[in-house]
């Protein structure tokens, strides 16, 4: 009876299912575009202020920030996610998207970001360089070394010689924070951007061996959009002299 | 029921059960179909996957088996016992099922953590929570609790109090009626509710990421390595997540099959 029952009801089951994405395919185009921008989720308060102004300069488009890790981004773009911008927070996830061709034009570096102690702002373990963070007595916690920041880290770390131990190794910059900032931790390596977007809850210290890490941003179109022109002047926006004060503003270096 | 004609169910409850069933079962499939299984061996038994997997199971079983400590106490006074406010009581206690994990690893690092409400005061016995394997004990019984608590309570309702009334009557103490008659009866509510601990430890990601860090061999348990992976080498996260699957069916496989034999 189940199986006379299931090829009866398995058309309507289908049709039931499929409703919904038949409808959305439609789309709701009422005279409004949207641009689709995939930013890594460092960029969330530059990208936010250049959304603004872009939408400001251009009547009747939304830009619609995704934010998150570049490699999310990265792949949530090869499964057909519709993006039209990507801006990646390294190389390596760009030359992802350029090893699957998906990209829309030659990717082109806009900005560079590097590392900074970051200690809650009394410093209770009187953290001062580099050097301090390998100490004994410093609960040191780190970016794993599969997510860029941890790279950079590493990277850090073997240009001045030194080998540290942390006590654990989070998954994104986010988490390195929250651990400073909740007094958990003694140290961290987190970007330059990430101690000013922080404000008075962490301290920052400079340290010379940064620059044995510098980390780059490329941005690109993606192939297959449906606004390739809005998308194209999002990224000239980006690179322009307008976006590029915006970026130092928040710490960022020039490319 | 031996015997007698089953009421049948309306057909169309079907429908809606089939559509249910496709949901949770299609991306178990999709996760197998995605599998890499030329490699399958190598990624799952490389030296990071067995350490998270051997932890994951450690710190599991060390977290059930607090869960039934205290979680027994727990149901037992909300079943058996009627004091002001115990509804109150009863939802704080489920409150961490649906709390997001997230937020239940902040109160617990807000609580626990070395400048936390009674974290200080821990500091001072000379041990801290964090970044210890005790903290991914902690957040597991945190959010896995609940689950026991309602199981059993819910077993222990149904039960009813006529046999323990009876053994009360014969001159059991109290504590000879709790071991010999209330929990016996209720024990299948205590399985399931233990087995359902276990699988929620095994699968805590978002308390324990918060609250106790990610360090291989540590506190880096099976789920956090998947994510940890996936940012790398997704074939060896795909080939991790059917790990834990395969796992949790297994668990609640072994728990059923006890249950029927109980």
């Amino acid at each position: 009876m189940v199986t006379m029952l299931s090829r009866r009801l398995l058309p309507a089951l289908v049709l039931a299912l499929l409703a919904p994405v038949l409808v959305a395919c439609g789309g709701d185009d009422d005279g409004d575009t949207t641009l689709t921008v995939y930013a890594a989720a460092s960029l969330k308060k530059t990208f936010e202020q250049l959304k603004a102004d872009f939408e400001e300069t251009h009547d009747g488009v939304t830009v619609e920030l995704v934010l998150g890790g570049s490699s999310d981004l990265v792949s949530q773009i090869q499964g057909g996610a519709g993006a039209d911008v990507f801006a990646s927070a390294d190389t390596a996830n760009m030359d992802k998207l350029v090893g699957s061709d998906d990209q829309g034009q030659d990717p082109q570096d806009f900005a560079t970001n590097t590392l900074e102690i970051a200690t809650p702002p009394d410093n209770p373990a009187g953290v001062a360089t580099l050097q301090d963070l390998a100490g004994p007595d410093v609960d040191l916690v780190l970016c794993a070394p599969e997510v860029p920041c941890g790279a950079a880290a590493q990277k850090v770390a073997d240009a001045a010689g030194l080998t540290f131990d942390p006590v654990s190794e989070e998954q994104s910059v986010t988490d390195v924070l929250g651990k400073i900032t909740s007094g958990q931790a003694d140290a961290g390596l987190v970007y330059v951007t990430d101690v000013l977007a922080a404000g008075d809850t962490v301290k920052g210290i400079e340290f010379p061996e940064s620059s044995s890490a510098v980390n780059t941003y490329p941005i690109t179109t993606v192939k297959g959009s449906d606004h390739a022109d809005l998308a194209g002047e999002f990224v000239d926006l980006v690179l322009s002299d307008k976006g590029q004060k915006v970026l130092a503003d928040a710490g960022f270096g020039a490319p | 029921m031996s015997g007698a004609r089953a009421v049948g169910l309306p057909r169309w409850v079907l429908v809606p059960a089939l559509v249910g069933a496709l949901f949770v079962l299609l991306p178990l499939v999709a996760i197998v179909a995605q599998v890499d299984w030329s490699n399958f061996w190598g990624l799952i038994t490389s030296e990071s996957s067995r350490t998270a997997l051997l932890l994951s199971l450690r710190t599991s079983t060390a977290s059930t088996v607090v869960c039934v400590l205290i979680g027994v106490p727990m149901a037992l006074v909300l079943a058996r016992t009627s004091f002001p406010g115990q509804g109150v009581v009863r939802s704080l206690v489920l409150l961490p099922l649906v709390l997001p994990p997230v937020v239940g690893g902040l109160a617990l690092l807000y609580t626990f953590g070395k400048r936390g409400l009674i974290g200080q005061s821990i500091e001072v016995v000379g041990t801290t929570v964090a970044f210890s394997t005790l903290a991914v004990v902690m957040a597991q019984v945190f959010v896995a609790l609940p689950f026991l608590v309602v199981s059993l309570e819910g077993a222990l309702r149904t039960a009813g109090e006529r046999y323990e009334v009876v053994a009360a009557s014969l001159g059991a103490r109290p504590t000879t009626v709790l071991l010999r008659v209330t929990l016996p009866l209720a024990l299948p509510g205590l399985v399931s509710g233990a087995v359902l601990a276990f699988a929620r430890s095994l699968g805590e990601f978002g308390a324990t990421v918060t609250f106790a860090g990610s360090r291989e061999g540590v506190t880096r348990t099976l789920p956090l390595e998947i994510y940890l992976q996936r940012e790398t080498d997704p074939d060896a996260a795909i080939a991790l997540a059917l790990v834990l699957v395969v796992v949790a069916v297994l668990v609640i496989g072994l728990a059923r099959t006890g249950r029927t034999a109980l």
